[in-house]
């Protein structure tokens, strides 16, 4: 089928009445029957030795039903670990310790008891009467400070892994990880390069920015059984690390999935339901677990900052010689930093015959990094493509003929090992030469246009759906995974089309993990990608079963059947044919059964996705403060299933990408976060923005029914950058550190600001 | 958040008495954008909250020989009130810019004095328009220049049981003008960095500064006049250059803090900005150059 109907157009969110009437129920909705107030107490030290904790004063508040500490939470095997998504597992003894703290706290804000209480407010007063006694222990905040051999430990007893050799450090470190990758050789590279080009970058923590703070409820039923109610990303991801953390056998464990605003990556991980789940079970009642504002910017898990030195060179042609690269990226308390995805990332879009990349994953006493959105290659574009900027100007090359003469294309290896299969890099860059946001002039002082790159891979993992005929010739679809980003609706036109029915004659549910097909959690730019296969297939499974039956009645073989506009007819006697409508009808009487098709998918190629930025901005000399002119975002998107929801992920993502580069970040004294509020924590305003334009290229992915690819990562990656050259442009300053907010640039265009060594004069919001 | 009293009195005299006669602390509610965030917060917990939005002295809103603005007007009234925009147009632009149409719904004049913030936006035109302010309490009503209201952050003249009645600006002289400025990260819903707010008389001729009032904003504990600055245009030609130089002056007056909105240094330099363009606006103003 080449020609669609409902495929490639902007059909509204199928979903939409219930959002904006407020009737969709999130988690923070939920009202259970005697149901209990959950409320967390959590360290005001960054790092400190849990002596003791007291309770009594807590348990003895009327109101108070229950008071647990860490050691209420079922012991865990020491590296107990969960499959996550493909081959990433989650190392459980460390959420264990991020759902309550043990013997240590690691971070401010760590979780170290939890009350549950028959009102909000009683909660509140009883968690404050929870007396732990602290040893607080030296703080260590700074990425690079952590990589010293006499910093703090945040961990004693942790070792580094050399990821090639397996092997662990003598010495316990904060560097939970070293990995390296190489290719060629990166000596000639240089001595062949006309010009070499090195700096530091560096970014700071950030958030996710979700919404909805975090929501959750667990009742125990009669029959011992759990019900969990949440707001997470992926209902059965979430029951996977319950059955290990909580040792309940997953038959006895029913996770239903709440409406969820927002995740980013932030929302995976299980790290409030075990508390609201053995409150549940110590007080026999229901208990609802709902975080501020506050604690899930304290606490909840933001995005890693990191600090990446770069080295490039480049013939007086424009061709790169060799490039090497250090990544650090700081993950917080635990394991875990998306470095290796910052080197993926960063160094994707180029033909790298000479390259050395190394990564870090280093812990400090600042809160576990979550995921969020294309985890760690934000700042890892934001350092690549500054430096190629610096590098193209260094010998006088067009920042777009540079990326050209540089760009992947299909049949290169990337740099981590793998095999690029059908990329659209080349023909976006092309769009660009001739689109008017690159090709008019920008006049006028204190005015500049940057361009950088971005990249991500496209998840693909385990998704299902199941399709059903109703007995009104409608379809219904099943599916077990979480609507982060309209998926619901992209679902359906493609069922729609595979049944050639309206759109109207498709109804779609998110199913509990008692009832959905199992699938994966929602993230990685995964969900339309890989249930474009498994709704392709339940829909073919469907049409096969319609046919069989047509055949049946028609007297005729099924290769014979034809289908069309809701009729099924005999090839050779079109006269000869029956309704779907009879058909289904038919499918609930005594005796025939009903139609139910089943599409799954597990391993499908990466559908790899490159965009570019190009923005226009104008610096006020007097502040520092930029503005926006235009913004435009080029992006191969494989197949625009929905143009609209695939413009709106391109906005959503260029604006967190633009909060990322010039105002967001994470401050801290000692550990502690300063501005833990949306007031001091600046995300981009709508007043801050211009209208986000979008361009799509349509270069079909190698796998899949539509060629279509993952959209919603990417855009974040190149906004950093983008903005980075172009205020170079525009006041002759190059920025090495985000945010870019008015008080950097200010310094930094009175040459007092940081210079891409090591040492960042830390001027904004010091 | 603390349990509390909440109280609605008709008339002046009952607010008053409940806040005297409270055991506890006591607290006037207006709009509550300041007030029910910092008892979310815990940062307050008054065991009494009495709201004086339906006390009719706090809702006057009249031009006449000079401005009245009840305590308990909104932001919004304000800036959408004629004579306001017409008149005293940095007071217009100063309520416009608060939070966002939200909070300026429910946001009042009297709330941005009372919180005593040295971030609120609408004081410094105030001041520089000369505002006098009417307070009520168990001793009777008092009335001062409002620029002597403040004490330090968070912190006022007013004793236990007095409420702020009303906030009166003179009629504005000819050949005057005034602007507000402040510098935000952001284009809304943020605090300001740095405020100026400036008012400039000038000769009939309107060559030369005969006043000039500069007030500074989340530059000190309090918002402050910038008077060396004012001494230094007075009886001088406005250009570029004098400009320039009140501006450095004024960032004499400023005492700024570092914390997570700027550092200390960076504030001294937005002072000379805000007030150098701060004075530009204000002397188009009084030429009639600009609304
Ligand atoms: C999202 C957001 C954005 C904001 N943005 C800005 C901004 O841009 N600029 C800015 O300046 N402010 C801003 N604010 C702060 C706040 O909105 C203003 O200070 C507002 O003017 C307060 O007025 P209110 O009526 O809400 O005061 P309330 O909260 O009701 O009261 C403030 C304080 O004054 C006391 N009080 C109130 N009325 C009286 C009275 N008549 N007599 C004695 N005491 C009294 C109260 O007890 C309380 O301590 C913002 C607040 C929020 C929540």
């Amino acid at each position: 089928m080449a020609e669609y109907n409902v495929i490639g157009t902007s059909l509204a969110k199928v979903d939409a009445p219930e959002r904006v009437t407020g009737k969709a129920t999130y988690g923070a909705d939920l009202d259970l029957p005697g149901m209990l107030w959950a409320k967390l107490v959590r360290s005001p030290h960054a790092h400190a030795r849990i002596k003791q904790i007291d309770t009594s004063r807590a348990k003895a508040l009327p109101g108070v039903k229950a008071v647990i500490t860490a050691h209420d939470l079922p012991s865990l095997p020491k590296g107990a670990t969960a499959p996550l998504v493909g081959e990433v597992s989650i190392d459980m003894s460390a959420i264990r310790e991020i759902v309550m703290a043990s013997d240590k706290a690691r971070y401010h804000g760590q979780v170290v008891a939890a009350v549950a209480a028959t009102d909000p407010f009683i909660a509140e007063e009883a968690a404050g009467l929870v007396d732990v006694d602290y040893e607080p222990l030296p703080v260590v905040e700074d990425v690079l400070q952590a990589m010293q051999p006499d910093a703090p430990l945040v961990h004693e007893d942790l070792h580094t892994l050399e990821e090639a050799t397996q092997e662990k450090s003598d010495q316990p470190s904060n560097i939970a990880t070293h990995m390296v990758y190489a290719r060629g050789d990166v000596e000639a590279g240089f001595a062949a390069a006309d010009a070499v080009v090195e700096k530091t970058y560096t970014t700071q923590m950030v958030h996710q920015g979700y919404l909805e703070p975090q929501a959750c409820a667990a009742r125990v039923e009669p029959n011992g059984r759990v019900t969990l109610w949440t707001s997470a990303q992926g209902h059965f991801t979430i029951r996977t690390q319950l059955v290990t953390l909580l040792g309940l056998p997953a038959s006895q464990l029913k996770v239903v999935p709440m409406e969820i605003g927002g995740g980013f990556g932030g929302k995976a991980l299980a790290l409030f339901e075990p508390t609201a789940i053995v409150l549940a079970q110590k007080t026999s009642r229901p208990v609802k677990l709902v975080v501020s504002r506050e604690e899930v910017l304290r606490a909840t898990g933001p995005g890693a900052p990191a600090v990446i030195t770069v080295k490039a060179g480049a013939t007086q042609a424009g061709k790169i010689t060799a490039l090497t690269t250090t990544m650090r990226y700081d993950a917080g308390a635990f394991p875990g930093s998306p470095v290796a995805r910052g080197l993926l990332v960063g160094l994707a879009p180029y033909k790298l015959d000479n390259m050395l990349a190394e990564g870090f994953d280093v812990l400090t006493n600042k809160p576990r990094v979550q995921a969020y959105r294309a985890p760690g290659g934000t700042p890892a574009a934001f350092a690549v493509e500054a430096l190629m900027d610096a590098l193209a100007a260094e010998i006088d090359v067009d920042p777009l003929a540079f990326r050209q003469k540089n760009a992947a294309e299909e049949g290169d290896t990337l740099p981590l090992g793998m095999p690029l299969n059908r990329i659209g890099l080349t023909q976006m860059l092309k769009q660009i030469e001739t689109h008017p946001c690159w090709t008019s002039p920008l006049e006028g002082p204190q005015r500049g246009r940057g361009l950088a790159l971005g990249y991500w891979i496209g998840g693909s993992f385990t998704s299902s759906a199941e399709v059903k005929i109703n007995p009104d010739a409608t379809a219904s679809i099943f599916v077990g995974t979480v609507d982060l980003t309209g998926t619901r609706t992209t679902i359906s036109q493609m069922v729609a089309d595979e049944l050639q029915l309206d759109p109207q004659d498709i109804t779609i549910t998110v199913g509990d993990t008692d009832s959905a097909p199992f699938a994966d959690l929602s993230g990685g730019s995964r969900i339309t990608y890989t249930m474009s296969a498994a709704a392709h297939q339940a829909s073919q499974d469907v049409l096969t079963q319609l046919k069989e039956r047509a055949a049946e009645k028609l007297k005729v073989s099924i290769a014979e059947v034809e289908y069309q506009a809701k009729r099924f007819w005999a090839k050779n006697d079109t006269r000869n044919e029956v309704s779907l409508a009879e058909l289904a009808r038919e499918s609930v009487a005594w005796g025939s059964g009903p139609i139910i098709g089943k599409g799954s998918t597990t391993r499908m190629q990466p559908a790899h996705a490159y965009a570019a930025h190009v923005a226009d901005v104008e610096v006020d000399p007097d502040t520092g403060k930029v503005t926006i002119l235009r913004y435009t975002c080029f992006q191969d998107v494989g197949k625009a299933i929905n143009p609209t929801q695939v413009e709106g992920q391109i906005q959503g993502g260029a604006v967190q990408g633009i909060g990322w580069a010039l105002n967001e970040e994470y401050i801290f004294d000692n550990g502690e976060l300063k501005n833990a509020s949306l007031l001091d924590y600046r995300c981009p305003v709508a007043l801050d923005l211009p209208m986000i334009e979008t361009v799509l290229t349509e270069v079909p992915a190698s796998e899949g029914p539509y060629g279509l690819r993952g959209v919603g990562e990417v855009p974040i990656v190149p906004p950093g950058a983008a903005l980075a050259n172009a205020i170079y442009r525009a006041t002759g300053a190059r920025l090495y550190e985000l945010p870019m907010n008015p008080e950097r640039i200010f310094w930094a265009t009175r040459g007092n600001g940081a210079n891409g060594s090591h040492e960042t004069n830390g001027s904004g919001g010091a | 958040m603390d349990a509390f009293e909440y109280a609605a009195p008709q008339n002046l005299q009952d607010a008053v008495a409940l806040l005297a006669e409270a055991s506890g602390e006591a607290r006037p509610l207006a709009g509550g954008t300041d007030l029910i965030a910092q008892m979310k917060e815990n940062r307050r917990s008054p065991s009494l909250v009495v709201d004086v939005k339906k006390i009719p002295e706090l809702n006057v809103l009249s031009y006449a020989a000079g401005l009245r603005i009840g305590a308990a007007v909104s932001c919004t009234q304000i800036a959408g009130f004629a004579p306001v925009r017409v008149h005293y147009p940095a007071l217009a632009e100063a309520c416009a810019l608060i939070g966002s149409y939200q909070i300026q719904n429910r946001a009042a004049l009297g709330g941005n004095f009372c919180n005593a913030a040295p971030s609120a936006d609408a004081v410094p035109p105030a001041i520089a328009y000369g505002a006098m302010l009417v307070i009520a309490g168990p001793n009777g009503q008092r009335e001062m220049p409002a620029e002597d209201f403040f004490v330090g952050p968070g912190q006022t003249v007013l004793e236990k049981g007095e409420v702020l009645v009303e906030i009166g600006l003179p009629p504005p002289p000819p050949h005057s003008g005034a602007a507000y400025l402040r510098f935000i990260p952001r284009e809304e819903m943020d605090i300001a960095v740095a405020g100026v707010g400036a008012f400039v008389r000038l000769s009939p001729d309107a060559h030369t500064c005969e006043q000039a009032r500069i007030v500074l904003a989340a530059v000190a504990p309090t918002p402050v006049r910038a008077k060396e600055a004012e001494a230094f245009l007075t009886g001088r030609a406005l250009d570029e250059t004098t400009l320039a130089q009140a501006g450095e002056l004024a960032s004499q007056a400023a005492s700024p803090i570092s914390d997570v909105r700027g550092s200390a240094a960076y504030r001294l330099e937005l002072v000379k900005v805000l007030t150098r363009r701060t004075l530009g606006t204000a002397l188009e103003r009084a030429r009639g150059e600009a609304a």
